[in-house]
C-alpha cells in the first residue's frame, strides 16, 4: 500500500476530537495576511497545480488547509509535509476562494519552529546569516576569485544590526533554547 | 535619456556559487549603459528565514529596503527570491500602515526607518524589458544566433504571487521568450513550462526536486531544444549542476547546457564565452557554441 493510500485509510478511520485544538484555530485565523482560510472549500485546486504534489506522496496543500480549520495543531507541526511547500505560489494564484495558502504553510511553520520543530537546514540557514549577514558561508577562496576576476568586493554585513534585529524579533530566542 | 542607475542586491547564492550569472549579467548590463552601485551593507533579503519567523524576514527585507532609500536609488537583482522578497516586503509596508509601524517600530532599534514610496527593486529581466527595451537590445546584437532553437524557465518569484510582482502573465508567460528573441534565438514551448524547478526544498528532501527537474529537462529534450535559458541562481543549480545526478537517479541521459539568460544575450552581442565565464557550467556548451557559429 503506497502512503498516499495509508494515509486515506487513516482519514477514513476518523478524526478523534482529542487532536482538535480550538484555541490554535483562533491563533492562526489572527495571523495577518492569513485571515482567509476558513473560506477554503476544500475544491482541491491547490493540491491539483502544486508541481511538488505531482512527485510526492505524502504532501496535499488541500489536506494541509482541512487539517489547519479543524485545528490539527500536533499533527500539523509534527508533520514532515508542513516543509515540502516550495513557495512557488502557484496555488496562492490559483485559489478560487483567495486563501494564502503558502502563506498558511508558512505561519505553521513558524508556529512548528516556536515548538522546538525545525529542520537542520533552517537551523544552518539562520545561524550563517546570524553570523556573516549571507546566508550560505561564502569561502574566503570565493572572495579571492572574485578579485581575480574582476567582479567588486562583496559587501560587508553589518552583523551588530543583524543581531540586534534578531534580538528584537525572538529569532535569537529560538534558537538558544534549542541548543 | 534617462539615467539608468541602480543599487545591485547581490543576494547570498550567486557570490557562494553561481558568479557567472553575476560576470556575465555585469557585462551585457555595462554595455547597455546601466551603471549599477554596490550595496553600502549587505544582509540577507531574508527569504529563507520567513519559513523560521516571518517578522525576522520582514526586518531584513525592509533593513535593505531602508539603505536603498537613504541613497535613493532603485535595487537591482539578479535572483528572482530577492526581488520577489523585496518588491513583496516595499510593497506591504506601504499599503498597510499597521504592519509599517509594526516593522518601523523593531527597525528603530538600529536607528533605520522605513519610509516607503521612495523606491522600486527590479528583477535583471525586468529592467531590461521595461527600461532598456526590447529596441535597444536588438541593436546591440552584433551576432544573432540565428539558427540556434532553446527553451526557457522563469523563476517563479519573478511572476507569483501576480498580487505583489506585476510582471508579465504568469500563466503564459512570455517577456522573458521576446528576450530569447531579440538575440535571434528561437524559443521554444514545452510541456509543464511554469513548474517551479523544486529548488527550495532540496535541504529537505532532495528526491523530489531532482525528479521534479529531471521531469522537466525530459520535456525539454523532447521538443529538440538545444538548450535552457534561466534567469535565476536556484533553478540554475537545480539544472545544471544537478544534471549529471538528475541524470543518474532517472537512469537517463539530457546532456542540456543551461545558460543564464545573460550569458545568450552576451554571445549575440560579441562577447566571449570566457568574458561571460561558459565554462563555468556544468554542462558542457561547446556544442551550442559551435552550433551559434
Amino acid at each position: 500500500m503506497s502512503e498516499k493510500q495509508a494515509a486515506g485509510t487513516r482519514l477514513r478511520r476518523g478524526i478523534k476530537m482529542g487532536d482538535l485544538d480550538p484555541a490554535f484555530k483562533r491563533e492562526i485565523r489572527e495571523i495577518p495576511g492569513i485571515e482567509k482560510i476558513n473560506l477554503c472549500f476544500q475544491c482541491g485546486t491547490c493540491t491539483a497545480d502544486c508541481p511538488i504534489a505531482r512527485f510526492s506522496e505524502i504532501y496535499s496543500p488541500r489536506k494541509i488547509m482541512r487539517m489547519t480549520q479543524l485545528g490539527m495543531k500536533k499533527k500539523l507541526l509534527s508533520s514532515e509535509s508542513l516543509w515540502l511547500c516550495a513557495a512557488c505560489f502557484t496555488c496562492v494564484d490559483h485559489c478560487p476562494q483567495g486563501v494564502d495558502i503558502a502563506g498558511v504553510v508558512r505561519a505553521l511553520r513558524n508556529m512548528a519552529v516556536r515548538e522546538g520543530i525545525i529542520p537542520e537546514v533552517f537551523k544552518e540557514l539562520t545561524d550563517n546569516i546570524l553570523k556573516t549577514g549571507y546566508a550560505y558561508k561564502i569561502p574566503e577562496l570565493r572572495k579571492k576569485k572574485r578579485t581575480e576576476k574582476g567582479l567588486p568586493p562583496l559587501p560587508e554585513a553589518n552583523l551588530e544590526d543583524v543581531s540586534k534585529l534578531f534580538d528584537v524579533v525572538g529569532v535569537s530566542k529560538v534558537k538558544q533554547e534549542k541548543e | 535619456m534617462t539615467e539608468l542607475k541602480y543599487l545591485m542586491f547581490l543576494g547570498c547564492v550567486i557570490p557562494y556559487r553561481i558568479p557567472s550569472y553575476e560576470t556575465s549579467s555585469r557585462k551585457v548590463l555595462e554595455r547597455l549603459g546601466i551603471e549599477l552601485l554596490e550595496m553600502p551593507e549587505f544582509n540577507c533579503c531574508g527569504l529563507p528565514i520567513d519559513s523560521v519567523a516571518h517578522d525576522a524576514m520582514l526586518v531584513l527585507a525592509a533593513r535593505n529596503l531602508c539603505l536603498a532609500e537613504e541613497k535613493n536609488l532603485n535595487i537591482l537583482t539578479l535572483c528572482p527570491g530577492c526581488a520577489g522578497t523585496l518588491r513583496k516586503v516595499n510593497k506591504s509596508l506601504e499599503a498597510d500602515k499597521k504592519l509599517k509601524e509594526h516593522v518601523n517600530s523593531d527597525l528603530k532599534e538600529i536607528g533605520m526607518e522605513f519610509k516607503g514610496g521612495k523606491i522600486i527593486v527590479k528583477h535583471l529581466i525586468q529592467v531590461l524589458i521595461e527600461d532598456v527595451g526590447l529596441e535597444k537590445i536588438k541593436d546591440a546584437v552584433v551576432k544573432p544566433l540565428t539558427g540556434l532553437k532553446v527553451t526557457e524557465h522563469n523563476g517563479c518569484h519573478i511572476l507569483r504571487p501576480a498580487k505583489y510582482i506585476g510582471f508579465d502573465d504568469p500563466e503564459n508567460p512570455v517577456l522573458l521568450k521576446r528576450l530569447i528573441e531579440a538575440t535571434g534565438a528561437e524559443c521554444l514551448d514545452y510541456m509543464y513550462e511554469t513548474d517551479c524547478c523544486g529548488a527550495p526544498i532540496i535541504g529537505v528532501n532532495d528526491k523530489i526536486p531532482l525528479y521534479l527537474a529531471g521531469d522537466k529537462l525530459r520535456n525539454v529534450k523532447s521538443v529538440d531544444a538545444q538548450a535552457l535559458i534561466t534567469v535565476c541562481p536556484f533553478c540554475h543549480m537545480m539544472f545544471d549542476i544537478n544534471q549529471p545526478r538528475i541524470e543518474r537517479l532517472l537512469e537517463e541521459e539530457f546532456g542540456i547546457p543551461v545558460l543564464h539568460y545573460p550569458q545568450l544575450l552576451g554571445l549575440a552581442m560579441g562577447f566571449t564565452p570566457q568574458e561571460l565565464a561558459l565554462e563555468e557550467l556544468r554542462v558542457d556548451a561547446t556544442k551550442l557554441l559551435n552550433a551559434s557559429q
